[in-house]
């Protein structure tokens, strides 16, 4: 039987549009937009400004926190403006425009030589790959080197590599494995070599069988074992993703390195592979564009920066009118109030859908506690529900709202529509505001 | 600019709504009705088309009269009119189902706030005050007596036509037997949709397959009446006795159908357990020592009040404590 965790669901997967597709390299556009907030963490400070010529790869912004992780130059060319922009996630913020020369001009330096990879110390590591602005590449994008740092001060014994890529439509660490996995594959081994372990894991839920072998093949006689999982959502959640394979379930507010676990994904492990061999920064990712209302489905390696709506347009638009964009998976990603703004570190995919699938009218709770059977971590999302409907947040809290991974698994099978995910988080909110007003009396 | 849907995660829902999982209800109910119909012929489809309108006229009535938003849609009432006329024999006046459906949506439904909100079964809690009228509740007429569609039947013409059901022999140590196949099958007297044990069986067991309900309530519930029959037969052969408990009177549509609502049942497994083991309990304990010879609807109905105290109660373990926390 196949490594999985209790609960989750089973949605329709529609990955078929995109699991055989290639990873393209479409003409970036005239202009990318690079927001100073991409990923988890302080907003960043512009290096530069209007007028300056910027080489492709080179740091335009950084910042002193210690979560946060800086931004290159996704095409070379010079500033046209340092000012606030739309960003994905809502909002206007503040962004280096750089116009695209399309000479993609940049430090060429040779790659490390073997030897010096070898030389490199665990803080070596860790600075290439502050500097190359590496962040998790999942979707929540939090900042490599802050992971591998803290890794490094609590110790972890389990090293989980995670390409489950359990969200529907996603595909692009699918053709990450099949397309380049010995980079993955190096890079896993450099954060073996990071942290000082000898083993690590390869999570690939079994939906993606090419993957498992390309994975396998690779890695055969390295210390690295490729471990097929259940296709269930969320599969790929951290905490589902450590029962799967330490059989340890993470306790209440705890991170996985208090088990002695980390979690990278597969992407991020080529990017650090990328960053510490080739000596390349963090300036484009693959992105899966798909959704009911695409013409072409595709697998597209981006610039970061290029407007979501180009993206779209390299994929010869919809057949239908969208009604509402995605970023990031179906099930945990945000909907997008505008195309025009860019895509950043974080963006795993952009779907598109039409009228039918985006309308639900909420209908009273039936009590049919299909939540509850969905819910990985073991809630009961609808007493929650129901807490939250008589503003009772210290029964909220009693039900352990905060245990929430907001993963949609209640949301998805609730057949009165409620919108559960939203109750939870603004339950969480409440509960936080709550506390803070009680901290200041 | 175009404006777009900004909500919340999940962008992608399941087909299954709360219509569908009524209509999948319906489906399961439809081969007992069929019998029903074929055994006590157009009177019992009269009935239980006129329940089923009362039920669903009462509560469009009532959201009309609240200018509340229109929730026949969710075919909840649908299904409760059924049920309300499964538990009705075919013989009743017609003012007999109209007065059911009328309290079971209004007072049972409606008023603790609709769908989902009632903490007792409408239908059960309906057919138990209609056993204010016990003259019209307790006529069982024989399959296939040849019974007037429309017309109301005088008592007289109801006890020609009547026989005693399986379970007052029982109780009373005339059960034949050679009768099981009978109680199988449903060759006998009763109420309209209990008749069947096969029938209701299959359409449990769809249930169950379609992951509507799950198998604890059901089995935990016929489990506990089996076992009490087999223990305390009497003088009667304990296999035969307790096979003919578990089939006759409503059991198996009170097990399958009525323990199962959503409502006014536990949420998970372990608490589904409890509530069927005690209605079970319940009802060997009103079928061997009650004066009346049924106890699935009172057992259900009593078991809905502890709903509350057992979803308090069973709670599931917390993620990351207890027994598979590894730390």
């Amino acid at each position: 039987m196949a490594h999985t965790f209790k609960g989750g669901v089973h949605p329709v997967y529609s990955k078929e549009h995109t699991s055989a597709s290639p990873i393209l390299e479409p003409r970036p556009p005239k202009e990318v937009v690079l927001p100073m907030k991409q990923h988890l963490g302080a907003e960043l400070t512009p290096l530069v400004k209007p007028g300056d010529y910027v080489l492709m790869g080179q740091k335009v912004a950084d910042s002193d926190a210690f979560i946060s992780a800086p931004v290159h130059a996704s095409v070379s060319g010079y500033v046209r403006a340092v000012e606030p922009r739309l960003h994905p996630a809502g909002g206007y913020v503040q962004s280096v425009i750089i116009e695209n020369d399309y000479k993609d001009a940049g430090f060429k330096g040779p790659p490390r030589r073997e030897d010096e990879v070898d030389n490199l110390s665990p803080d070596d590591i860790v600075q290439i790959a502050r500097e190359s602005g590496l962040v998790g590449m999942g979707g929540a994008a939090f900042p490599t080197h802050a992971k591998l740092r803290t890794a490094l001060d609590k110790g972890v014994s389990t090293l989980i590599v995670n390409g489950a890529e359990c969200e529907p439509y996603i595909t692009s660490d699918h053709r990450a494995m099949i397309e380049y996995p010995r980079q993955i594959a190096e890079g896993i081994k450099l954060i073996m070599k990071c942290l000082c372990i000898g083993s690590a894991y390869i999570a690939i839920e079994n939906n993606k069988p090419d993957a498992i072998e390309t994975m396998k093949s690779v890695t055969a006689k390295t210390g690295i074992f490729v471990v097929p999982l259940s296709t269930k959502y969320p599969q790929g959640g951290e905490k589902q993703l450590i029962r799967a394979i330490a059989d340890i379930e993470v306790p209440p507010g705890k991170l996985p390195m208090d088990v002695g676990c980390a979690v990278f994904n597969v992407d991020t492990c080529a990017s650090l592979y990328r960053a510490v061999v080739l000596r390349r920064n963090l300036v484009k990712r693959v992105i899966t564009v798909s959704g009911p209302v695409v013409r072409d489905h595709a697998n597209i390696l981006a610039r970061i920066g290029t407007p979501i709506s180009y993206l779209f347009e390299m994929c010869g638009g919809f057949t239908r009118r969208p009604v509402k964009f995605v970023m990031g998976g179906p099930m945990m990603g945000v909907a997008l109030a505008t195309t025009d703004a860019p895509v950043i570190k974080g963006t795993s995919s952009l779907l598109a859908f039409g009228e039918e699938r985006a309308k639900h009218t909420p209908m009273a709770c039936i009590r049919c506690g299909r939540c509850v059977r969905a819910c990985p971590m073991r809630l009961m999302p609808l007493y929650i529900n129901q807490s939250y409907g008589r503003s009772d947040f210290d029964e909220c809290e009693r039900l352990n709202v905060s245990d929430c991974i907001e993963c949609g698994c209640c949301a998805y099978v609730c057949p009165s529509r409620i919108p559960l995910v939203q109750v939870m988080k603004s339950s969480k909110y409440s509960i936080a505001a709550k506390k803070k007003k009680a901290a200041k009396h | 600019m175009d404006k777009y849907q900004v909500n919340y995660s999940p962008h992608i829902k399941t087909d299954e709504s709360t219509p569908v999982i009524m209509s999948t209800v319906l489906l399961a109910l439809a081969p007992p009705l069929v019998w029903g119909c074929f055994v006590f012929g157009w009177r019992a489809l009269a009935v239980t088309v006129l329940t089923v309108a009362v039920c669903v006229a009462s509560e469009a009535l009532f959201n009309l009269a609240l200018r509340r938003p229109q929730t026949v849609g969710d075919l909840s009432a649908v299904v409760t009119g059924v049920l309300l006329a499964f538990n009705l024999p075919a013989t009743v006046p017609l003012w007999i189902p109209v007065a059911g459906g009328v309290f079971a949506i209004i007072i049972v439904k409606m008023l603790f706030g609709g769908l989902g909100k009632n903490f007792m079964n409408p239908a059960l809690a309906a057919r138990v005050f209609l056993f204010s009228w016990p003259r019209h509740m307790n006529n069982w007429v024989k399959p296939f007596a040849d019974l007037p569609v429309l017309r109301s039947m005088s008592q007289s013409e109801i006890d020609a036509l009547a026989e005693a059901t399986p379970l007052r022999e029982l109780s009373s140590g005339d059960f034949d037997y050679s009768n099981l196949i009978n109680l199988f099958t449903g060759n006998v007297g009763g109420c309209i949709g209990e008749i069947s044990t096969v029938l209701l069986i299959i359409g449990g067991l769809f249930l169950i397959a379609r992951k509507i309900i799950t198998w604890h309530t059901p089995l935990s519930f016929i489990a506990t009446v089996a076992l009490f029959s087999a223990l305390f037969p009497g003088d009667n052969p304990p296999l035969q006795y307790m096979l003919a408990q578990i089939m006759s009177g409503g059991l198996m549509l009170g097990a399958f159908f009525m323990a199962t609502d959503y409502s006014t049942s536990p949420i998970l497994g372990r608490g589904k357990l409890i509530f069927g083991v005690g209605c079970g309990l319940i009802t060997v304990l009103i079928r061997f020592l009650g004066g009346y010879p049924e106890g699935v609807s009172y057992s259900i109905l009593i078991m809905n009040a502890f709903v509350f105290i057992i979803d308090r109660k069973i709670r599931p373990r917390r993620y990351g404590t207890g027994g598979a926390a590894h730390v």
